[in-house]
C-alpha cells in the first residue's frame, strides 16, 4: 500500500538517456529476498570504485544531495528488465519522484505500485529543468499529484500525465491487490464461464 | 458497441477473451492463464501472501523454475554463493508451502531450465493464452500467438493471489518482415535489425505483432528469438499468429491437450490470427532480404550495425544528447569511431540465454564449430537453456563438438547473460554474446558485450575476433 500526495524537494540531475535497470541496480544485488537495503547499491557501478570507495564525480556522492527526493533523468528511464528492485532501490535510497521525458512500461508500472511517482514532461520543460539546475543546483520543485502539476521555482506550473486510476490509488493509498481480491466473485464467474 | 464482425487483431482477440471486468475509468481486470515463477522476482511476493494470510488462487496454473542465480557447474555440490543458496531454498520452501510445481535443482530436475525455454518445451506455452512472469523476456512466449509479458514483483503477488492483473489496454503495432533471409543471416539478425532501425523505445506502450513472409518461414525456436527481444525495442509483448508450424511444435508435449481436446484446441487456435482489415496503431517494417548478420557495438541493444559495417562516429551526429550518449558508449566499449567491427578481438564467447539456447541454436553453433578449434585467445561458454535441451544436444553429439573444439559445456541456466551466478566477464573483457542485453556491466562489472547470433558467435570463437560467418566454409544445415 503506497501513497503519494505532494512534495517539495531539491533535485538530483542525472543527464543520461536510456538509464536501464541494470544501471539502477546491477543484477548481482538481486539475490536478496528482501526489499529493504537496496538503496545502498543504487547505481552501484556508477557510484563506487572497484574497491568500494565512492567515485567523487558521481552526482549521488556529492554530500549536499543527501535527502534530495527528486531525480531528474534523461529519456526512456528504466528500460530493460522487470526487476521491481529498481524502484525499491530508488525509494530505499530516498527518491519519491523521477522526472523524465519517457519511462519504460514495466518500470513505470512498478514505480507506481510502490509510490514512486514517474513524472513525464515534454522535451522543452525537460531541457529547461536541466539548465535551471545547472545555474542553480539548489532549485526546489514541487510535485503535486492531486493537481497533476510540477511547479518550477518561478511559479510556473507544468502539468504531467497520469491515469485517473493510478492517481486515485496513490492519493488514497489504495491497495490494488485488495481491490482485485474484492472481485473474487467476478473472477470465479469468469473461471466457470471459460472452463471447458 | 462495435458490430460483431469488426475485424480484430490477434492481440485484441486474446485481450477481449480475458477481460474479467472493466470498470469505468479503471484498468481492465485481465485473467491470467499461465503464471511462470522464478527465484529472483518471487520471494517478496510470497512474503506478501503470507503477510495477508492468502493462498495461491490457482496453483494448477502456476509453475516455477530456477534459472537466474543458480550456478551452471558443480551442480552436485551445494551452491557456494550463500545468498543464491538462500534464494533457491526460499523458492523450494515457497512452492512446497503453496502447492506449486517446481522444476528445480532437486525437484523435477530433469526438466529445469530457463523459464522461457521450459514453458514452450513442456507445452505450457500455447496459442491464445495470457502468460505472465516476473521477467521482461516473457515476451518470448508470444511466438506461439499468446499474449505474454513481464511483470514486477507486486504484480506477481497479485497474480498469485487473484490469477488476475490490472492492465490498461496497450496499443498495437504491426512489425512486417518481408523477404527472406540469406544464408548466414538468422532470426537474431531480424530482431537486432528491427531494434537498430527503430530504437529501444519505439515499442513503448505497444504490443508488437510480427507478420510477413520472413516470419512465416521461421521455425518456432527462431520465432521465439524474435519475440524474446521485443522488450529491447520497448514493447512489453511481441506476438506471432499461430499456424501449422506452431501446432506441430506444441503437439504431443507434456501439457499440450491430447485427443479430442487437441482437435478442439487447434480449431480454436485457427481463429486467432488477425482478421483482414484489422487496424494497428503503428506499423514498422523490415526487409529480411536486405539483412546482413547484425552485431551491436554499444551499450544498448539499439546500437547495432551490419557486421561488415563500421562503428558510428559521434562527430557525425547532429544532436548533442545522441552524440554524448554515443561517446560514452564507445568509451565504455573501448571501440573507436569508424573502425570496422570485423576483426575486433574478443575475449569471451557466450552462447546461451533465453534468446538463443535452444536446440536449433546449439545445432547452428555446432555446425560452425564442427572440426574447428576455438581460438586460444578466447574462452567459449556454451550453456543450454534447459536440461532437456542439454540431453537432446548430448544425444546428437553436439556437446562433443563443443568440447572437442575447446568450448565449455555447462548446465542449464541464465549463466553469463546476467552475471549473478558466478559466470561473468572480468572488467574490461569483451564478449560476443547470443543473449539480449549489452547494458554496461550486464555480463559482469566492467564487461563489454557485443550481441550477435549463434552463427556469428561460433564463427568468432574460431578466430578470436568478430567474424562474418559467411566467409567460413561450414556444413550446410
Ligand atoms: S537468460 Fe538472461 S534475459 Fe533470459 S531470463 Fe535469464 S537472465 Fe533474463
Amino acid at each position: 500500500m503506497s501513497q503519494f500526495t505532494s512534495l517539495t524537494s531539491k533535485v538530483v540531475a542525472l543527464p543520461r538517456e536510456n538509464v536501464d535497470t541494470d544501471q539502477i541496480i546491477p543484477a548481482r544485488f538481486l539475490k536478496t529476498t528482501l526489499k529493504a537495503g537496496l538503496g545502498d547499491n543504487l547505481f552501484a557501478d556508477w557510484r563506487y570504485n572497484p574497491d568500494g570507495s565512492p567515485k567523487a564525480d558521481f552526482v549521488l556522492n556529492r554530500p549536499e544531495v543527501k535527502g534530495y527526493r527528486v531525480l531528474l533523468a534523461g529519456d526512456n528511464f528504466g528500460c530493460g528488465s522487470s526487476r521491481e528492485h529498481a524502484p525499491w532501490a530508488l525509494m530505499d535510497y530516498g527518491f519519491s519522484v523521477v522526472i523524465s521525458t519517457s519511462f519504460a512500461d514495466i518500470f513505470r508500472n512498478n514505480a507506481l505500485k510502490n509510490g514512486l511517482l514517474p513524472v513525464r514532461v515534454d522535451p522543452d520543460t525537460h531541457a529547461q529543468l536541466f539548465s535551471l539546475l545547472e545555474e542553480d543546483p539548489d532549485v526546489e520543485l514541487t510535485i503535486d499529484l492531486a493537481s497533476r502539476t510540477l511547479t518550477l521555482p518561478d511559479g510556473r506550473r507544468v502539468s504531467f500525465p497520469i491515469d485517473g486510476f493510478s492517481r486515485a490509488c496513490l492519493l488514497n493509498g489504495v491497495d490494488e491487490i485488495g481491490y482485485v481480491l474484492g472481485m473474487g466473485d467476478k473472477i470465479a464467474n469468469y473461471e466457470a464461464r471459460t472452463a471447458k | 458497441m462495435p458490430a460483431l464482425d469488426t475485424p480484430k487483431t490477434l492481440f485484441e482477440k486474446i485481450w477481449d477473451a480475458h477481460v474479467v471486468t472493466q470498470e469505468p475509468d479503471s484498468p481492465a481486470v485481465l485473467y491470467i492463464d499461465l503464471h511462470l515463477v522464478h527465484e529472483v522476482t518471487s520471494p517478496q511476493a510470497f512474503d506478501g501472501l503470507r503477510q495477508r494470510g492468502l493462498r495461491v488462487r490457482r496453483p494448477d496454473r502456476t509453475f516455477a523454475t530456477m534459472d537466474h542465480s543458480i550456478p551452471t557447474r558443480d551442480r552436485d555440490r551445494p551452491i557456494a554463493d550463500e545468498m543464491a543458496a538462500r534464494q533457491v531454498a526460499q523458492l523450494e520452501k515457497n512452492t512446497t508451502e503453496f502447492g506449486i510445481t517446481l522444476y528445480g535443482l532437486r525437484q523435477n530436475a530433469e526438466k529445469q531450465g530457463i523459464v522461457h525455454v521450459i514453458g514452450p518445451e513442456l507445452g505450457l506455452t500455447r496459442p491464445g493464452l495470457t502468460i505472465v512472469c516476473g521477467d521482461s523476456h516473457t515476451s518470448t512466449h508470444g511466438a506461439f500467438g499468446a499474449l505474454a509479458f513481464g511483470i514486477g514483483t507486486t504484480e506477481v503477488e497479485m497474480v498469485l493471489a487473484t490469477q488476475c492483473l490490472l492492465q490498461r489496454k496497450p496499443r498495437t503495432a504491426q512489425v512486417r518482415v518481408s523477404g527472406s533471409l540469406a544464408p548466414g543471416v538468422s532470426a537474431k539478425d531480424i530482431i537486432l535489425g528491427i531494434i537498430a532501425r527503430y530504437g529501444i523505445s519505439a515499442g513503448t506502450g505497444h504490443v508488437f505483432e510480427y507478420t510477413g513472409e520472413a516470419i512465416r518461414a521461421l521455425n518456432m525456436e527462431e520465432r521465439m528469438t524474435v519475440c524474446n527481444m521485443s522488450i529491447e525495442a520497448g514493447a512489453r509483448a511481441g506476438m506471432i499468429a499461430p499456424d501449422d508450424t506452431t501446432f506441430q511444435y506444441v503437439a504431443g508435449r507434456e501439457y499440450a491437450p491430447k485427443g479430442e481436446d487437441w482437435e478442439r484446441a487447434v480449431a480454436a487456435w485457427r481463429k486467432l490470427p488477425t482478421d483482414e482489415g484489422a487496424v494497428y496503431d503503428a506499423i514498422f517494417a523490415l526487409n529480411a532480404s536486405e539483412l546482413e548478420p547484425m552485431i551491436t557495438y554499444g551499450t544498448n541493444p539499439g546500437m547495432g550495425i551490419p557486421i561488415t559495417g563500421k562503428v558510428p562516429d559521434p562527430a557525425a551526429l547532429p544532436e548533442l544528447a545522441a552524440r554524448t550518449a554515443l561517446l560514452k558508449a564507445l568509451a565504455y566499449m573501448g571501440l573507436r569511431p569508424n573502425q570496422p567491427i570485423l576483426g575486433q578481438p574478443v575475449d569471451v564467447i557466450f552462447i546461451g540465454s533465453c534468446t538463443n539456447s535452444r536446440i536449433t541454436d546449439l545445432r547452428e553453433a555446432a555446425r560452425v564449430l564442427r572440426g574447428h578449434k576455438v581460438s586460444p585467445k578466447v574462452r567459449v561458454l556454451v550453456v543450454p537453456g534447459s536440461v532437456q535441451v542439454k540431453r537432446q544436444a548430448e544425444a546428437e553429439g553436439l556437446d562433443r563438438v563443443f568440447t572437442e573444439a575447446g568450448a565449455e559445456w555447462r548446465e542449464a541456466g541464465c549463466s553469463m547473460c546476467i552475471a549473478m551466478n558466478g559466470d561473468q566477464l572480468e572488467p574490461g573483457q569483451m564478449a560476443i554474446s547470443t543473449s539480449n542485453r549489452n547494458f554496461e556491466g550486464r555480463q559482469g562489472k566492467g564487461g563489454r558485450t557485443l550481441l550477435a547470433s549463434p552463427l556469428t558467435a561460433a564463427a568468432s570463437a574460431v578466430t578470436g575476433m568478430v567474424t562474418d560467418v559467411r566467409t567460413m566454409a561450414i556444413d550446410k544445415p
